[in-house]
């Protein structure tokens, strides 16, 4: 069963939620985008319906809302430190099935990746509340059905926008309260077609054939062809890791704090160790490491693909360097290997 | 056959006075350089019947339609009414659409493509082109003014009596920076080195800074956005025989509005100072003569510029003279 609300009274709920919960969606940034006169679509907090952008997909995922770009771990005196305190509100994101599933893709990373959690993390994961936003149609570049995410049915509220007509499922109890309107007949729906259609390499072939694929020609093209600027890791919503910096404030440096910032993968500096030596100093060699980890290096450690098919990599290249294109590479390079 | 034509006259209306006794050439206003690709019949069917076949595009982005007999001039006005009616559906101040063009005198509002294409352009340069082709013509006096998106410059801004540059301020947002430097590189190799790294995050030097937008651009996380669009205002660039010169930085991070009204207030200096005794005298020459403060003074009547605007006290030309008596052995 579903609930149906207008606008009004899906505002109303949104004011009753934002009592006890900060609201996250997709929202459009007038005049914000990096060209002059163009819009910037990317996470955002809400407060009313209008506020939220669903005709564009966001440039940015909602990784931030639960692990900020840049994050304060603690703040040392000379003699001793403290952690910054969080907001006591709990979070509601409204996202799309991909983003969802990219959620458990970093869950991964940060919580089961070792023997321990993550606490900074968890104590942002552990407020999430999931409002689905039925996605059926999907975006040019999306391809979330040949990385199996769909489909996000763990979710607490599920929600179709239909114009001003909002229909809801309330899974979760805890936020029937809030929403008062018609009882109707609703089967929440889920893409099972993307436009685009990727076959994924086996990974067992992969493994039988590392050398092959690590050594293949198809990486040398990227050397010419990307720029190391980081945009696909940055919008990319499972990309997930980061440096350390030591902030010495400049007028006290016997005070500071110690932040973790989001790291690429495809940027210099990435991999500089003490001597100052540095590895995967081509391009290609950096592409490489960030798409096996998508699709095979994560898979193999938890037996999932890490890359949800939100296609925003492709989307945000400024060299028009397609990932879908390079996993397609890989999978024919891999399957033609194997025969060999 | 008699021809008894007032050159004046026939200037005034855009046509030349060419090398060939009798043949003109007409040229065609294209404020902007944005033409709606329908008026590309008429110019088409004046070069082929009226012209050799061809058609020049000016280095101010107009048309010119060489080889016209100047007894056709009347028959090719005629023709040429729907281009002039369209500019005066876009507010330009004209009377007679079927006499061909008023002026001459104030060339062709020239711009880069600007941001309806262009990723560096700062704002849309055929908007802001037309909207000072409506203030100032049609006019006679001499006036060159080109609008270009960015400081590139693609459209030689420099080269004009007035020079509108855009400009727009980064906002930073540490928080979303993870330092790449991609912007502080890129700012110190291809722009003015406004940016250094200190602490990981950026530090802009807002004296460094021509708010080219470069920053915004690089910046894979958007921690650099764009916020208020300004503009730079270069003034009394030119070239010519007499003493070509780069034109100089009148005023920095001016608005819209103000940019209006410098230009329109030009055309009173003009007015006030130019020597009447001459045929023509370029705007830049009259301040070469007036000086700089009482132009400034004159352009600046009641312009409210925003608070951030850097107006220049003083303004040294660095163009040359032909003075080869000193300068060659």
């Amino acid at each position: 069963m579903g609930i149906e609300l207008d606008v009004k009274s899906f505002d109303d709920a949104l004011k009753i939620l934002s009592k006890n919960y900060k609201i996250f969606a997709p929202v459009r940034l007038k005049g914000k985008g990096a060209f002059s006169d163009t819009d910037l679509v990317t996470y955002g907090e809400i407060s009313s319906y209008k506020d939220i952008e669903l005709n564009e997909k966001s440039r940015y995922s909602p990784k931030e809302v639960i692990y900020p770009i840049t994050q304060t771990l603690f703040y040392f005196t000379e003699d001793e430190y403290k952690e910054p305190e969080i907001d006591d509100k709990g979070i509601i994101v409204f996202l799309r099935p991909c983003d969802a599933n990219s959620y458990l893709k970093l869950d991964n990373i940060f919580l089961k990746n070792g023997p321990y959690e993550d606490n900074y993390y968890k104590r942002l994961r552990d407020k999430v509340k999931f409002f689905i936003i039925e996605c059926t149609k999907g975006f040019s570049t999306c391809f979330c059905v040949s990385t199996g995410s769909n489909k996000f049915l763990d979710y607490d509220v599920f929600v179709r926008f239909d114009n001003d007509k909002i229909t809801c499922d309330v899974k979760n109890d805890e936020f029937s309260y809030a929403f008062s309107g018609k009882e109707v007949e609703f089967i929440p729906e889920f893409i099972e077609k993307n436009e685009i259609e990727v076959k994924l390499p086996d990974i067992d072939k992969i493994s039988q054939n590392l050398e092959y694929v690590f050594n293949h020609e198809l990486w040398d093209e990227y050397t010419k062809r990307c720029i190391a600027c980081g945009r696909c890791t940055v919008s990319c919503p499972t990309c997930s890791c980061f440096s350390m910096q030591d902030i010495f404030y400049k007028d006290n440096p016997k005070c500071g704090e110690r932040r973790r910032v989001w790291a690429s993968c495809m940027v210099d500096g990435f991999t500089d160790v003490a001597g100052g030596h540095s590895y995967r100093q081509k391009y290609g060699e950096r592409m490489r490491f960030k798409v096996m980890h998508k699709i095979y290096d994560y898979k193999k450690r938890f037996g999932t693909t890490m890359c949800v098919g939100c296609g925003r990599c492709d989307d945000v290249c400024p060299e028009y360097i397609s990932f879908i294109k390079i996993v397609s590479k890989v999978t024919d390079a891999v399957d033609r290997g194997e025969s060999k | 056959m008699i021809l008894d034509i007032d050159t004046k006259l026939l200037k005034k209306n855009a046509y030349r006075v060419t090398k060939q006794r009798g043949i003109t050439a007409l040229r065609i206003r294209v404020p902007g350089g944005d033409l709606n690709i329908k008026y590309l019949d008429i110019i088409k069917e004046i070069a082929e019947k009226y012209g050799n076949g061809t058609v020049h595009i000016t280095t101010r982005q107009g048309f010119e339609i060489p080889g016209i007999s100047m007894e056709k001039i009347d028959e090719i006005n005629e023709l040429i009414s729907p281009i002039i009616r369209g500019l005066k559906d876009e507010g330009v101040q004209i009377e007679d659409e079927e006499g061909g063009y008023p002026a001459a005198g104030t060339r062709n509002v020239s711009a880069c493509i600007g941001n309806r294409v262009c990723p560096f352009a700062n704002y849309d340069t055929t908007v802001l082109a037309l909207k000072i082709e409506k203030l100032i013509y049609p006019n006679d006096y001499h006036v060159k003014i080109a609008v270009t998106g960015c400081p590139n410059d693609c459209i030689k801004a420099h080269m004009q009596d007035i020079g509108i540059i855009g400009q727009v301020e980064p906002i930073y947002d540490p928080s979303r920076c993870i330092g790449c430097q991609a912007c502080v590189k890129n700012c110190k190799r291809r722009v003015t080195g406004a940016l250094t790294f200190e602490n990981f995050k950026v530090v802009r030097d807002p004296n460094r800074c021509i708010g080219c937008g470069e920053c915004i651009l690089k910046c894979p996380t958007s921690a650099w956005t764009r916020d208020e669009k300004y503009y730079r205002i270069v003034i009394m660039g030119r070239t010519g025989k007499k003493n070509p010169r780069l034109a100089q930085t009148f005023i920095e991070w001016a608005d819209e509005e103000s940019v209006l009204k410098i230009i329109k207030n030009m055309y009173d200096f003009i007015d006030k100072y130019i020597d009447k005794t001459l045929d023509k005298e370029h705007v830049g020459y009259i301040v070469d003569r007036e000086g700089f403060k009482k132009f400034k003074e004159e352009v600046l009547k009641d312009v409210k510029l925003p608070k951030k605007a850097k107006v220049a006290n003083h303004i040294d030309y660095t163009g040359y003279r032909y003075e080869r008596n000193t300068i060659y052995d």
